[in-house]
């Protein structure tokens, strides 16, 4: 199925497989897209159908992109019975087909041209089934050069030059993180992939695991590397079937052609992965729960220090990153740290991957350099609402993060203005809500969502979360009286600062964020209007 | 997964070994895993495709053959939200109810299925046939609001168009409102 770089004809069409797509029916589109070709009578060699990963643009799914000396095109929601014209388009180079014109999209739509892709530069290029195809594209060149020609230090070196920070919503630097790990007493190391993608709203790991997950294998290897750890985890979701799917065919292709196992690439360095399935919950997406569920045991976590660096899978220390900073990984040491430093602000560098949803008209995936404004990715790369009216709030960071009102959309996206607004950059979902949303509704929902996926070992926050959906509620049915109003905040400030971990500490931010910006409805949903004027 | 892959259904041959060909079968995986205690929940996984849920005999089995108290094995079955300790009803359904979902009608999908099936969102017993959970995220966001009916995502979901709706719901099989007893 797949054709090797050199033999990729000069027309092809690919077609996005990611799971988005698929639930659009890309494999019926696919199917008959190879249908009408030969009924054309046309062969693979004149014009190639490749499966690929995520085109960008879900919300128009199944995405197809048509390949020949003219450019590319790209076709969205092309029912399977203009199969045969869109062969026939793709065939001829000619694209001004008037049955299709409703399909093609304009690749001069900001969507598409205001992306810079890096971390997504596989992402619908490879074939994510083919370790064929992921070589030609250039996947696992790095890590050969490596192991040649690096040392462990010059990787780590290159790491810290990029200012690559965590994104799976923490922000740590992380070259400082495999320094921590590197330089521990000698003994044995791990390497986690944390792929626990659990923030609502959130869908950036999924793509880049269905779509290029040898880019993937090929970061964590260089990171076991770069710390040297022999033995590694992928920890993923069990709602993914399809990325747990591919991400085990790629690792089976990659231990047979000797780019996984015992000296790799002839070399001594050996590495071992296995792909762990998580069980749903939440809380496991924490770094201390997910060592212990890698373990076989309820994913609660414990307080840090020490730090997994220092002791985690089994007492050793343990690299824990999450799938797109591994996945940026192999750029850098490609292109250069400074390359990738001189992209981005001064405190956040880099690109970000954003899954762009909700009541906006360009829904899916978007990659742009930090400190793009919040107003350009949701306005002008997500065209707004669909009907045209304002965008009230937007909302970052899942159930860890909060609403941004439309004021305060000029907001450059990166770690630290996020986190002043109250909401933080979390794994970089980005959910848009129009007029009609209520808030105080959007802080039940995500509360609610806490109480359900809190582990139960800390009381603030087992206890804390029932407390606060309880009150939410009065607000949502309009019982309140100022008195909850008060106590909302107390909890808030409480629970914040007494959790154990992540998820309790920030399990507040979504109705503290909302109160900070929306209290006008806190205040109206109050039997006493007028008496909940902030004292 | 639950939500989304109808689990295989238990070998229903009415012979008096369906429930020894189970317990070799899970054998069979715990020695795969090398009876390694940390492969616990990789083995559950497993056990749950095997029978559809976790009976008390198959967790009493893999403590025993893991060499583990059963309260760990039970402590980390009942911890999971995948994980399920009573037998499924025969159809069922997940709606999102993710924060795109939610923004584009989840809950009113939720009230709908409720309604329709005479169920309470997340009773496990549901009405007996059809039982409707919650999902907090199914990653399906560019094309909420969705919902899985039988291991089958169904998406866009036209929530404000009742009759549209309706439409959809009969497709995926699922009888109409006062079809099924309460």
């Amino acid at each position: 199925m797949s054709s090797s770089g050199s033999t990729t004809p000069a027309r092809q069409l690919r077609c996005c497989g990611a799971s988005g797509c698929r639930s659009a029916g890309s494999e019926e589109l696919q199917a008959a897209l190879e249908a009408a070709r030969d009924a054309a009578g046309h062969t693979a060699q004149e014009l190639a159908i490749k499966p690929v990963g995520c085109l960008r643009l879900c919300g128009r799914g199944p995405l197809v992109a048509c390949d020949g000396p003219g450019g590319t095109t790209l076709y969205g929601a092309v029912p399977p019975t203009e199969a045969g014209a869109l062969i026939e388009a793709a065939r001829l180079g000619d694209h001004g087909n008037d049955t299709l014109q409703t399909s093609r999209l304009d690749p001069q739509l900001p969507f598409f041209a205001l992306q810079s892709s890096v971390v997504l530069e596989g992402c619908g290029q490879v074939d994510p089934e083919s370790i064929d195809d992921a070589i030609a594209f250039g996947t696992y060149s790095q890590l050969r050069r490596c192991l040649h020609e690096l040392t462990p230090e010059e990787v780590r070196e290159q790491v810290k030059r990029s200012g690559l920070r965590g994104r799976g919503g923490g922000g740590y630097p992380t070259g400082l993180k495999w320094d921590t790990v590197a330089l521990q007493p000698p003994g044995p190391r791990y390497v986690v992939c944390n792929a626990d993608e659990g923030d609502p709203g959130a869908f950036m790991d999924r793509s880049v695991l269905e779509s290029d997950p040898h880019r993937l294998l090929e970061g964590l290897a260089i990171a076991a590397y770069a710390v040297g750890a022999d033995r590694g985890y992928v920890y993923v979701r069990a709602e993914y079937p399809l990325a747990v799917e591919r991400l085990r065919k790629a690792l089976q292709q990659a231990r047979r052609a000797g780019l996984l196992g015992n000296g790799i690439d002839g070399t001594s360095f050996s590495l071992t992965i296995e792909v762990r399935v998580g069980a749903g919950a939440y809380v496991c997406g924490e770094e201390t729960a997910l060592l212990q569920s890698i373990q076989g045991q309820r994913g609660m976590p414990r307080p840090r220090p020490p730090y997994p660096a220092q002791s985690g899978l089994w007492g050793a220390p343990t690299l824990i990153n999450n799938v797109e900073t591994m996945a940026a990984v192999p750029v850098i040491l490609r292109e250069g740290g400074d390359w990738y430093a001189s992209m981005g602000t001064a405190g956040s560098k880099g690109t970000k991957v954003f899954a762009l949803s909700g009541a906006v008209t360009n829904t899916g995936l978007v990659e742009v350099p930090m400190g793009t404004t919040l107003r350009s990715v949701v306005e002008v790369i997500g065209g707004g609402v669909p009907d045209g009216s304002p965008i009230k709030a937007v909302q970052t960071g899942g159930p860890s993060g909060g609403c941004i009102p439309a004021e305060l959309l000029d907001t450059p996206v990166d770690y630290e203005s996020l986190m002043e607004l109250g909401s933080m950059m979390g794994s970089g979902g980005m959910v848009v809500m129009g007029e009609t949303t209520s808030m105080p509704e959007v802080a039940r929902h995500f509360m609610r969502f806490s109480v359900n996926e809190s582990c139960g070992k800390c009381v603030p926050c087992r206890a804390g979360t029932v407390q606060l959906a309880q009150l939410l509620d009065r607000f949502v049915e309009r019982r309140a009286s100022p008195a909850d109003m008060a106590k909302l905040d107390a909890l808030c400030r409480m629970v914040k600062a007494t959790s154990l971990c992540g998820l309790g500490q920030s399990a507040p931010n979504p109705v503290l964020s909302t109160l900070r910006y929306f209290r006008h409805e806190y205040e109206a949903a109050c039997r006493q209007p007028a008496l909940c004027e902030q004292p | 997964m639950t939500a989304t892959s109808p689990a295989r259904p238990a070998a229903s041959k009415p012979s008096p070994s369906a429930e020894e060909i189970a317990s070799r079968k899970i054998a069979q995986v715990i020695r795969r895993h090398g009876a390694q205690p940390d492969a616990l929940i990789e083995v559950l996984h497993q056990v749950q495709e095997i029978h559809g849920y976790l009976p008390k005999q198959a967790l009493d089995q893999v403590a025993r053959q893991l060499r583990m108290p059963l309260s760990r094995v039970y402590g980390v079955a009942s911890f999971y939200h995948l994980f399920t300790l009573e037998p499924p009803t025969p159809h069922r359904c997940a709606v999102c109810l993710g924060t795109a979902c939610f923004v584009k009608g989840g809950a009113d999908v939720a009230a709908r299925l409720e309604q329709r099936l005479g169920v309470k969102l997340d009773d496990p017993a549901g009405n007996g046939i059809w039982a409707v959970q919650h999902v907090s995220c199914l990653g399906a966001c560019g094309q909420a609001p969705v919902l899985v009916v039988d291991g089958v995502l169904v998406t866009k979901l036209p929530i404000d168009q009742p009759e549209a709706l309706d439409a959809v719901l009969e497709s995926t099989g699922m009888p109409a409102a006062g079809a099924v007893p309460a």
